[in-house]
């Protein structure tokens, strides 16, 4: 083995001195919440880098619904659940269906359609907030998990449209002429063509569209209030309404609910990355 | 947001002519009306009603009046100018440090990603506790190695806005750093090579191949981040709940404090009145993603 010479040793070193306090500054957040997570209430606030005695207690007492701020633990996980399935769904259905009648079908209109979605899309969600929390109360949605999946779709669609119809202007027009030179009708293209052509992007945006309405919490604490009704990134909030509430049991919650979309997230990194990265930026 | 609605009227006109489209295109207009009907019940009708909500000019002169909304304008802007600006300057020098070839590296990318990939909220309460006072893990420390008590960081509004902006940097610094490191793997590393030739320093290469090439990448995601960061809500209501005494409270937030309130005026108000920070960066984004 050839030994560095003294100036690799003098590279690597700086990029040490980079990379280390980059997973110091990444670690932090996450590893505190890990760390309540894993101790035992009374070593918890030590101040202690790893605990004297770590357990899975604190887990245990999430699962079994065993405290006042927990008891609709598994009501709220299956909201937020179906929520973000309902959510993915929708978007992928009015979005896909919406990108191949502008990019492929050529509808009149469509391209004002394309720029009213993109012009929504920037428009941050936080300010249509509470207009949209007036609106729902109008329609008296207001605690139902329907108003939370219709706002988080409206949220969702303009940039899933836009990277779809990014996506499908580059499927060569060849393919419809020949399709419909056999005597397909556009609905058989869509089917049979158009789909599983698009399928990398379909489920790009369908995980995006499933963790935006999972991440939520603003939209979901204005929207749902009942304790029934709430999704968990609320039910975490509602922690902070106390002054006594349980640290340990709340950062275990959140390890739980960050647990998920993690693992999509790294699962479909793949797919992510090659269809939003592309598409988030157009320089 | 006028705009959207003249513009909506137009698009709805077009639509029922079904004498002039081909069959094709009547099929295209079924499925776009989905989409359509999403866009008129949850976009055009909140923002519809909202704007009649804020017609009446004194709930301006009432915000006007209010001095949190002032000091929200103030942070809205120190949030942009100086939190953004920090941002896309680390994720800069960091996509640098990314692009390199090491094993170690690659693995620290994946570590790197984490906060973007998790949900928010856990993190940002975490972080809460972390600077607790009494039971925090930052001032149980200081306590330990100084035997001093240390401050209570979220009571100082501009210590408490500066952790927001942390807070921020935290969350969505991976995103911008992946982002700009794709700018820079897609430049030629033949240009690299030729420099090393001729003998061009670090510096230089950064200078003269590499800035120019990322210029308009790192321009984009510096006005699309400050489009983002001014609907940060999470950040600020999470760590700060907008205290001590509503002092770092910002545009998003702004409307949820009036709507607590139940001066629902005075919320949508405040709405309008960030539109002209909003609007003019939108018309630009679009400008550049319509070419």
């Amino acid at each position: 083995m050839k030994l560095p010479t003294l100036r690799e040793v003098g590279t690597e070193a700086r990029l040490l001195l980079i990379g280390i306090p980059v997973f110091i500054w990444t670690m932090i957040p996450i590893y505190h919440m890990f760390l309540f997570a894993i101790s035992p209430k009374e070593d918890a606030f030590s101040g202690k880098l790893w605990p004297d005695h770590p357990t899975l207690h604190n887990f245990s007492i999430v699962f079994h619904q065993q405290h006042y701020f927990l008891r609709d633990f598994w009501i709220q996980f299956g909201n937020s659940v179906i929520i973000a399935v309902a959510v993915g769904a929708l978007t992928l259905i009015i979005a896909t269906c919406a990108a191949y009648a502008i990019s492929r079908l050529r509808v009149p209109g469509s391209r004002v359609v394309m720029n009213l979605a993109l012009f929504t899309y920037f428009i941050p969600a936080a300010f249509l907030a509470v207009p949209m929390y007036r609106t729902m109360g109008k329609y008296g949605l207001l605690n139902n998990d329907w108003s939370l999946i219709l706002a988080m779709v409206t949220i969702a669609s303009p940039y899933a449209i836009w990277v779809l119809k990014q996506a499908s202007d580059k499927l060569p027009v060849e393919l419809d002429e020949a399709a419909v030179m056999d005597g397909a009708s556009p609905l058989q293209i869509f089917r049979l063509v158009y789909v599983p052509l698009m399928m990398p992007s379909l489920v790009a945006i369908g995980t995006y569209a499933v963790l935006l309405a999972w991440n939520e919490y603003l939209y979901a604490f204005l929207l749902l209030s009942n304790d029934k009704a709430i999704t968990l990134p609320v039910a975490l909030g509602n922690f902070l309404a106390a002054d006594d509430s349980p640290w340990e049991l709340l950062m275990t919650t959140g390890f739980i609910y960050a647990l998920p979309p993690a693992a999509v997230y790294y699962a479909f990194k793949r797919y992510m990355v090659g269809g939003l990265t592309a598409g988030a930026v157009k320089s | 947001m006028a705009i959207t609605l003249s513009a909506s009227d137009s698009a709805l006109a077009e639509a029922p002519r079904p004498a002039r489209l081909t069959p094709p295109q009547v099929w295209g207009v079924v499925m776009l009306a989905p989409y359509i009907l999403v866009f008129l019940a949850f976009v055009v009708y909140p923002v519809g009603y909202g704007l009649w909500l804020a017609r009446d000019p004194a709930s301006y002169v009432a915000l006007f009046n209010d001095p949190i909304f002032a000091r929200a304008a103030v942070n809205t802007l120190i949030f942009l100018l100086v939190g953004i600006n920090l941002k896309m300057l680390i994720a800069l020098f960091l996509s640098g440090f990314f692009v390199q070839q090491r094993g170690w590296i690659k693995w620290l990318s994946v570590i790197f990603i984490l906060p973007w990939a998790v949900p928010s909220i856990p993190t940002i309460l975490s972080v809460r506790f972390m600077l607790n006072p009494e039971w925090g893990v930052v001032n149980q420390l200081i306590f330990k190695f100084t035997g001093e008590d240390g401050p209570n960081w979220l009571n100082d509004p501009t210590v408490a806005l500066g952790m927001a902006i942390g807070m921020h940097i935290w969350k969505s610094l991976p995103f911008w750093t992946l982002i700009l490191m794709t700018g820079r793997l897609a430049i030629s590393q033949d240009l690299f090579e030729a420099a090393e030739v001729d003998g061009a320093t670090w510096m230089q290469k950064f200078r003269y191949i590499t800035w120019p090439s990322m210029q308009t990448l790192y321009i984009t995601c510096t006005l699309l981040s400050m489009i983002w960061t001014l609907g940060d809500f999470n950040s600020v209501y999470l760590l700060t709940g907008g205290g001590p005494a509503d002092l770092t409270h910002v545009l998003s937030t702004l409307g949820i404090r009036y709507l607590r309130l139940d001066q629902l005026s005075l919320a949508m108000a405040s709405i309008v009145c960030a539109m002209p920070l909003v609007l003019p960066l939108v018309y630009f984004m679009m400008k550049r993603l319509s070419r």
